[in-house]
C-alpha cells in the first residue's frame, strides 16, 4: 500500500517525463512488433504460395527456366513408389501493358487428383480447363487485371500477343496470390514450349521409402533439373529473404534498446531529482531493497503502458506497411504475393515483456544509485549532484571495444553476421561506457576561459561530472548511430551509383525483360534492329537462369554481345581479372554473390548445367552486381549461343549514328514489326529509376534513423532541461553575486555546446567506427556484395551543427524557465 | 501489334449411330474413339469366406467436342475416367475409388483392337475369352478374371439400341452375362458371377432427359435380363422398350446428399416380373469431385414370388441432378 501511495506521487509529479518514457518505449516495442508481424506475413504467405501450388505432393521435380523433355514424364510415374503424378509448365507471362503475370500449365485431371482444393468448389472447372484455350484466373489476378469471366487474357510471347479466354476464377482458398492456370496443352502450345514440361508433383505410395524414389528419380534428371521435398522447397523461399529480414529485426532492436536508454537517462535525473525524496522514505522506515524495488517498478509501470501502447501501434504501423510496400516493406522480394497481417498474440508477449524488461534495465543503475545514498546525506540540499559519481571503469569498456573489433573478422552463421551484429554492439556499449573517464579527462583539460559565463560552464561540467556524464551518454549513442547509419547508405548509394554509370554506356536502351520470361527478340528482329540507319552499334543481351547448386536459388545467366575490346573493361570489376588461355573452357565473369557462394577467384573453374548438359567455364573475373542478390554469371552472347542453341535476347543496348537522337532511333525502334512492346530506357531515366527503388528500399533505415535521432534528442533535452531546473539555487547565488540573466543564459548555452560538442566528437568516431562494421561486414555477409566508402560529409556537418544548436537551445529555454523564479526565494528554497 | 484474334474452339463431328451396322468381333470389343462416349461395365456378385460381395468396376472414354490445332501431345483428344467400388454388408456402405486421365503420353487409353482400356496402374482388358481388371484403389485392390463362356448378347435391333424417339438418340450396346469371375480382393481368394456391359453412342442422352434405370441380372436358369428406361425431369419414363417397365417399391435416402434413390423396383420385361431388393441400401457413388456424377449402383437379388430367382445389378442416375456425360 505505501508502496503504491510512493508510486501515485511519483507519476503526478512528473507526469511529462513519465509520458516521455512511455513512449520511448512504445516507439522500440512498435518498431521491433511491426517488423515481426511483417516478416512473418511475407514469409508464411511465401511458403503458403509454395503449399498450395503443390497440394498434397510429397516430392517435386523442378527445373529452372529450360525445362525438361516430357518424356520424362511418364516414366517418373510409372516408377514404383509413385502414387500419384501432376505434370506442370510454370511460366512468368509477360502482358502487354509491362508486368507479368504467373502462368500454371497443367493437367486438370492429374491436379486435381494432388490437389484436391483447386478444384474443390467447383468441379465444373476441370472440365473447362480441357477447351482449348480456356484459362482460370486467381482472384487476386482478375482484381488486378479487372478480367473476368468471358474476357480475353493477353499474354506476351516473343514481341507477338497470343489471347486466351478467361472461363472462370478460382476463389483463394484455392490458390492465393496472383497466377492464371490453364491447361498444359495450351500453355506449351501457346507460350512456344511444345514438348517441355518444368515440374512434375509427385506423391508417394503408401510405405514407400522417400530417400530411395528420390535417388531413383534423381538419376533420371538431366543436369539443371531437381527433386525436392516440398518441405524443402517451402522453406528455401523463407531462407531467400533472411538475411534482409534480420537486418530490418536488429535495427528493431536497435530501437528498443534506445528506448531502453530512453528509460534510463530520465530515470538517473529522476532519482537525482527525488533524492530528498527518497531519503525521507527511507527515513520513514522503507528499507533500501524496497527503495529499488520501488523504482524499479514505477519504471516496470511505465514500460508496461509504454509496452501495450507499442504491441498497438505496431500492429497499426505492420498493417499500413504491408499495404504500402508489400511484405517486403519495398525491397522487391516477394513480388506478387499479398500477404496480409494477422495479430500474432506469443509475439505480442514477447514484445511486450521486452518493453518491460528494457524499462527495468534501464532503471536498475539509477535505483540502486538511489538506495546506496546514505539518508542523512541525500536530505541536504545540494546532494542532486553527487548522483552516479562513480564512473565505470574503463579496463572494461575498453575490453568490450577490443572484442567487438575481434568479432567483426568473424564469418558469418548460417549465412547471417550474427557476429557483426555483436561487434556493433560490443562497440556501442563500450564506447558510452568509455565515455565518463573520456568527459573527465576532457573537461580537466579544458582551459578556464577568461569571460566568467564561459568560465562557469567549464566549471560546472568538471564538478559534476555525474549529470553530464549521463547527457553526454545520451548524445553519443544516439549520435553514433546516426552516424553509422549515415555513411552506411551513402556508402551503398554511392556504390550504387558508380556501378550504374558503369553499367549503363550506351545511349539508348531497350528491353523484353520487364514482361516475364515469355517475351523475346527474336533473330528477325534482331537483324532489323541492326539495319537501322539510326544504330550506329548494338549489343544484345539474353537473360535465363542457372542452378548453381542444388537447393539454393538460381543464379541470373547473362549473356552479352561482347564489345570489341572483351567484358573486362564494361563490367564493374573487382580484383584483378584473369587472362584465359588459349586451351581453356569459355570465360565466365562472376558477380561477387556467386564467387563467395561457390568458392571461385579468378582462373577458378565453375561448371554449371545450360541446355541439360553440364558445362565447364573458366572464371575471367568477378564483378560487382547490385541488382541479383542471388547472383548473376555473365558470358559472351555467341559463346552462350553456340552452347544451347537459343539465339533469342531480351534486351538491348544501343549506340546511335551520329546525327540520330534517341527520340527518333525510338520511333524506328517501335515501327518494326512487334517493336511496339518493347520498353525503352534512356541511361538517365534507368539511373533515375534505379536509385528511387533504392531508396524506397531503404524507406524502413530512413524511418529508423529519424527515430534514433528523436529518441537521442528527446534524451538530450530532458537530461538537460533536469539539470538545470536542479540548479535553481545556483542560478540565484549567481544573481546576488551580479551576474545577469543574459550571463545565466549564455552559461548554460555554453555548458549545452560543450556536451554536445563532446557528444559529437565521440559520437562521430564511434559511429565511423560502426559504419565500417556495417558496411565491410555486416552487408557483405548479408547480401554478398562489397561497396566502397562514401561517407556523406555535408549531411554528418549539418547534423553536428543541428546537434549543437539544439542543446544551445534546450539549454537556454530550460534555464529561462528556472530563472522565472526571483532570486531570493530561489536562495531560500534551501530549508 | 499483332494480336491473333481469339481462336474459337470449333465442334468436332460426332458420327451418328444408326440402324443396320453390324457389329463385328474383336474389334468392336475395342474402342470407337470418334463417337462421343463410350464404356466398358462390369458388375457382379462375389462371394469372400461364404459372404456376399457386390463389385463394380467401369471405364469411360469420352471424346470432348472442342477441335484444336493444337500440335501438343497433352491435348486431351480423349479422356479416360474409371470407377471402382466394392458392396460389402459388413462396412454399410461403398468403398469406391476413381481415376480421370487424357490419354496423353501412354499413360491413359482404350485401345481400337479388342478391350483394353487403363489409366495409370489401373486397366481392363480381354485376353482371349477372359476379361482381366486390375484395380488398385485407396480403399481396396481388386483383380479379376471374367470368363465369358458365350457369345456376346447383342441388346436392342442387332446391337442398336434406341435411346430416345429421336433416330439419334441410340447406342450401339451389347452384354456378356454369366461371366465366370475368379480372382482376388485384398489378396483374399474370391469368386462368382460377373455382367459386363459394352457402349457406345454419339448422344445417349436426349436434351429433355435426366438420367435411366437401368438394370443387368444372371437368371438362376441360365437366363439373363438387361432392362433400361430414360426418365424424364418430371420423373416419367421419356422412353423405355417396348414391354419394359420400371416402378420403385422402396425408396432410400442418402445421408450424405439427400438424395433419394428407388432402392428397391419392380421391373417388367417381356411379361415377366421380378422385384429387386439390394444387397445393402447405401451403395451411393460420388464422383463429383472429380469429373464424375453421383448416382447409385448396387447390387440386387431379383425375387419372383419372395424366392430369388437371380442376382445382378440395378444402376439409377440422375437422381440428384440431370446427369452430364
Amino acid at each position: 500500500m505505501r508502496l503504491f501511495l510512493a508510486l501515485g506521487a511519483g507519476f503526478a509529479q512528473h507526469r511529462a517525463r513519465t509520458l516521455l518514457c512511455a513512449a520511448g518505449v512504445a516507439l522500440g516495442v512498435a518498431l521491433g512488433y511491426g517488423v515481426h508481424l511483417v516478416n512473418r506475413a511475407a514469409v508464411e504467405e511465401l511458403a503458403a504460395g509454395v503449399r498450395a501450388a503443390a497440394g498434397d505432393a510429397d516430392l517435386q521435380v523442378r527445373a529452372v527456366r529450360g525445362g525438361f523433355d516430357e518424356a520424362l514424364y511418364p516414366v517418373i510415374a510409372r516408377l514404383p513408389g509413385i502414387a500419384a503424378a501432376s505434370p506442370g509448365l510454370e511460366v512468368e507471362a509477360g502482358l502487354p501493358g509491362g508486368s507479368a503475370l504467373r502462368v500454371l500449365g497443367l493437367d486438370p485431371l492429374r491436379a486435381a487428383q494432388l490437389h484436391p482444393g483447386l478444384f474443390a468448389q467447383r468441379p465444373r472447372a476441370i472440365g473447362e480447363l480441357l477447351r482449348p484455350d480456356a484459362v482460370l484466373l486467381t482472384q487476386a489476378a482478375a482484381q488486378r487485371l479487372r478480367l473476368g469471366t468471358g474476357a480475353r487474357l493477353e499474354l506476351l510471347v516473343g514481341l507477338r500477343t497470343v489471347a486466351l479466354e478467361v472461363v472462370g476464377t478460382l476463389p483463394e482458398s484455392a490458390l492465393p496470390g496472383e497466377a492464371a492456370v490453364t491447361d498444359i496443352a495450351t500453355a506449351q502450345w501457346r507460350l512456344g514450349r511444345l514438348g517441355e514440361l518444368n515440374r512434375l508433383d509427385l506423391r508417394l505410395a503408401r510405405g514407400a521409402d522417400l530417400g530411395e524414389v528420390r535417388a531413383r528419380i534423381g538419376a533420371l534428371l538431366p543436369p539443371g533439373v531437381q527433386v525436392e521435398r516440398v518441405e524443402t522447397l517451402q522453406a528455401s523461399g523463407a531462407a531467400l529473404s533472411r538475411a534482409y529480414r534480420v537486418n530490418l529485426n536488429v535495427l528493431a532492436l536497435v530501437a528498443l534498446v534506445t528506448g531502453g536508454f530512453l528509460v534510463f537517462s530520465t530515470q538517473a535525473l529522476e532519482t537525482a531529482r527525488r533524492r530528498g525524496e527518497h531519503a525521507l522514505l527511507r527515513v520513514l522506515g522503507l528499507s533500501r531493497g524496497a527503495l529499488v524495488r520501488l523504482v524499479l517498478t514505477e519504471s516496470a509501470l511505465v514500460g508496461a503502458a509504454g509496452a501495450a501502447l507499442g504491441i498497438a501501434v505496431g500492429y497499426a504501423l505492420a498493417v499500413l506497411a504491408v499495404r504500402a510496400w508489400g511484405g517486403d516493406l519495398g525491397a522487391g522480394m516477394f513480388r506478387g504475393l499479398a500477404p496480409s497481417v494477422a495479430f500474432a498474440p506469443a509475439a505480442a508477449l514477447g514484445y511486450f515483456c521486452a518493453g518491460i524488461a528494457v524499462a527495468v534495465g534501464g532503471a536498475a543503475l539509477p535505483a540502486l544509485d538511489a538506495a546506496r545514498a546514505a539518508p542523512a546525506r541525500a536530505l541536504r540540499a545540494g546532494d542532486e549532484q553527487q548522483v552516479l559519481t562513480r564512473a565505470p571503469s574503463a579496463a572494461r569498456a575498453l575490453a568490450l571495444i577490443v572484442a567487438g573489433i575481434a568479432l567483426s573478422f568473424a564469418p558469418p552463421l548460417y549465412g547471417i553476421p550474427l557476429a557483426g551484429y555483436a561487434a556493433v554492439v560490443c562497440l556501442l556499449v563500450g564506447g558510452i561506457l568509455l565515455m565518463p573517464a573520456f568527459s573527465q579527462r576532457l573537461w580537466r583539460a579544458l582551459p578556464l576561459a577568461r569571460r566568467p559565463a564561459l568560465a562557469l560552464a567549464g566549471a560546472q561540467l568538471r564538478g559534476a561530472p555525474g549529470q553530464a556524464m549521463v547527457s553526454l551518454a545520451a548524445i553519443v549513442a544516439s549520435f553514433a548511430l546516426m552516424v553509422a547509419m549515415a555513411i552506411m547508405v551513402a556508402s551503398f548509394r554511392g556504390s550504387v551509383e558508380r556501378w550504374l554509370e558503369a553499367l549503363l554506356p550506351a545511349q539508348l536502351y531497350l528491353r523484353t525483360s520487364h514482361a516475364g520470361e515469355t517475351a523475346y527478340l527474336d533473330a528477325d528482329f534482331e537483324a532489323r534492329l541492326r539495319r537501322l540507319p539510326q544504330v550506329k552499334r548494338a549489343e544484345l543481351l539474353r537473360s535465363a537462369r542457372v542452378t548453381l547448386e542444388a537447393g539454393r536459388a538460381p543464379a541470373t545467366l547473362i549473356a552479352r554481345d561482347a564489345p570489341a575490346d572483351g567484358f573486362a573493361a564494361h563490367l564493374p570489376l573487382v580484383g584483378v581479372p584473369y587472362a584465359r588461355r588459349a586451351d581453356e573452357p569459355p570465360e565466365v565473369w562472376v558477380s561477387e554473390a556467386v564467387a563467395g557462394r561457390s568458392r571461385v577467384r579468378p582462373g577458378s573453374r565453375l561448371r554449371f548445367p545450360l541446355a541439360g548438359r553440364m558445362q565447364e567455364f573458366v572464371v575471367a573475373g568477378i564483378w560487382r552486381d547490385y541488382a541479383r542478390q542471388q547472383g548473376a554469371i555473365a558470358m559472351d552472347r555467341s559463346v552462350y549461343a553456340a552452347l544451347t542453341g537459343d539465339a533469342r535476347a531480351n534486351d538491348a543496348a544501343l549506340w546511335l549514328a551520329t546525327g540520330a537522337d534517341a527520340e527518333q532511333a525510338m520511333r524506328a525502334i517501335r515501327a518494326l514489326p512487334g517493336g511496339g512492346q518493347l520498353e525503352f530506357g534512356t541511361p538517365g531515366g534507368i539511373r533515375e529509376a534505379s536509385l528511387a527503388i533504392f531508396d524506397r528500399s531503404f524507406a524502413v533505415t530512413y524511418a529508423l534513423e529519424a527515430v534514433a535521432v528523436l529518441v537521442g534528442l528527446f534524451g538530450l533535452s530532458s537530461s538537460l532541461g533536469a539539470i538545470v531546473l536542479a540548479r535553481r539555487r545556483e542560478f540565484g547565488v549567481l544573481r546576488h553575486l551580479g551576474m545577469t540573466r543574459r550571463e545565466i543564459g549564455q552559461m548554460l548555452a555554453a555548458e549545452g555546446a560543450l556536451l554536445a560538442l563532446a557528444g559529437a566528437a565521440a559520437g562521430l568516431v564511434l559511429g565511423a567506427a560502426i559504419s565500417l562494421i556495417l558496411v565491410h561486414v555486416v552487408n557483405p555477409q548479408s547480401f554478398g556484395w562489397t561497396m566502397d566508402l562514401h561517407p556523406p560529409y555535408a549531411l554528418l556537418a549539418a547534423l553536428v551543427g543541428a546537434l549543437l544548436a539544439l542543446a544551445m537551445l534546450t539549454a537556454w529555454l530550460s534555464g529561462r524557465e528556472a530563472m522565472g523564479m526571483a532570486p531570493v526565494r530561489a536562495v531560500k528554497e534551501d530549508w | 501489334m499483332l494480336a491473333a484474334p481469339l481462336a474459337r474452339a470449333a465442334s468436332v463431328d460426332y458420327p451418328a449411330v444408326t440402324r443396320g451396322r453390324r457389329l463385328r468381333f474383336p474389334r468392336d470389343h475395342g474402342a470407337h474413339p470418334e463417337y462421343r462416349t463410350e464404356w466398358w461395365y462390369a458388375t457382379g456378385w462375389l462371394e469372400r469366406d461364404g459372404a456376399p460381395l457386390g463389385f463394380q468396376v467401369t471405364f469411360f472414354r469420352a471424346r470432348p467436342e472442342w477441335r484444336s490445332a493444337n500440335p501438343s501431345r497433352f491435348v486431351p483428344r480423349q479422356i479416360l475416367l474409371a470407377h471402382a467400388a466394392i458392396a460389402d454388408p459388413r462396412h454399410g456402405r461403398l468403398r469406391h475409388d476413381q481415376r480421370a486421365a487424357r490419354d496423353a503420353l501412354g499413360l491413359a487409353g482404350a485401345a481400337t483392337a479388342t478391350t483394353d482400356a487403363w489409366i495409370d496402374d489401373w486397366r481392363l482388358r480381354l485376353e482371349g475369352r477372359v476379361y482381366r481388371a486390375q484395380i488398385a484403389a485407396r480403399e481396396f485392390d481388386l483383380q479379376l478374371a471374367l470368363e465369358a463362356r458365350g457369345a456376346p448378347v447383342l441388346q436392342g435391333e442387332g446391337g442398336f439400341s434406341r435411346k430416345g424417339p429421336r433416330p439419334g438418340q441410340a447406342s450401339y450396346y451389347y452384354s456378356r452375362p454369366h461371366l465366370a469371375a475368379s480372382g482376388t480382393l485384398d489378396g483374399a481368394p474370391v469368386r462368382g458371377k460377373a455382367w459386363l456391359d459394352h457402349e457406345w453412342s454419339s448422344q445417349y442422352l436426349a436434351p429433355q432427359a435426366s438420367g435411366w434405370d437401368w438394370c443387368g441380372l444372371n437368371l438362376d436358369d441360365g437366363g439373363a435380363l438387361m432392362a433400361f428406361r430414360i426418365r424424364d425431369k418430371a420423373g416419367g419414363t421419356f422412353y423405355a422398350p417396348p414391354g419394359v417397365a420400371f416402378a420403385p417399391l422402396r425408396t432410400w435416402r442418402s445421408p450424405r446428399t439427400g438424395v433419394t434413390y428407388p432402392v428397391a423396383m419392380r421391373v417388367s420385361a417381356a411379361g415377366a416380373h421380378y422385384e429387386l431388393e439390394p444387397l445393402m441400401d447405401d451403395q451411393e457413388l460420388d464422383a463429383r469431385a472429380s469429373t464424375g456424377n453421383l448416382y447409385w449402383e448396387g447390387a440386387v437379388r431379383a425375387k419372383r414370388a419372395g424366392r430369388e430367382v437371380g442376382r445382378g445389378y440395378l444402376e439409377l442416375t440422375g437422381y440428384g441432378e440431370p446427369l452430364r456425360l
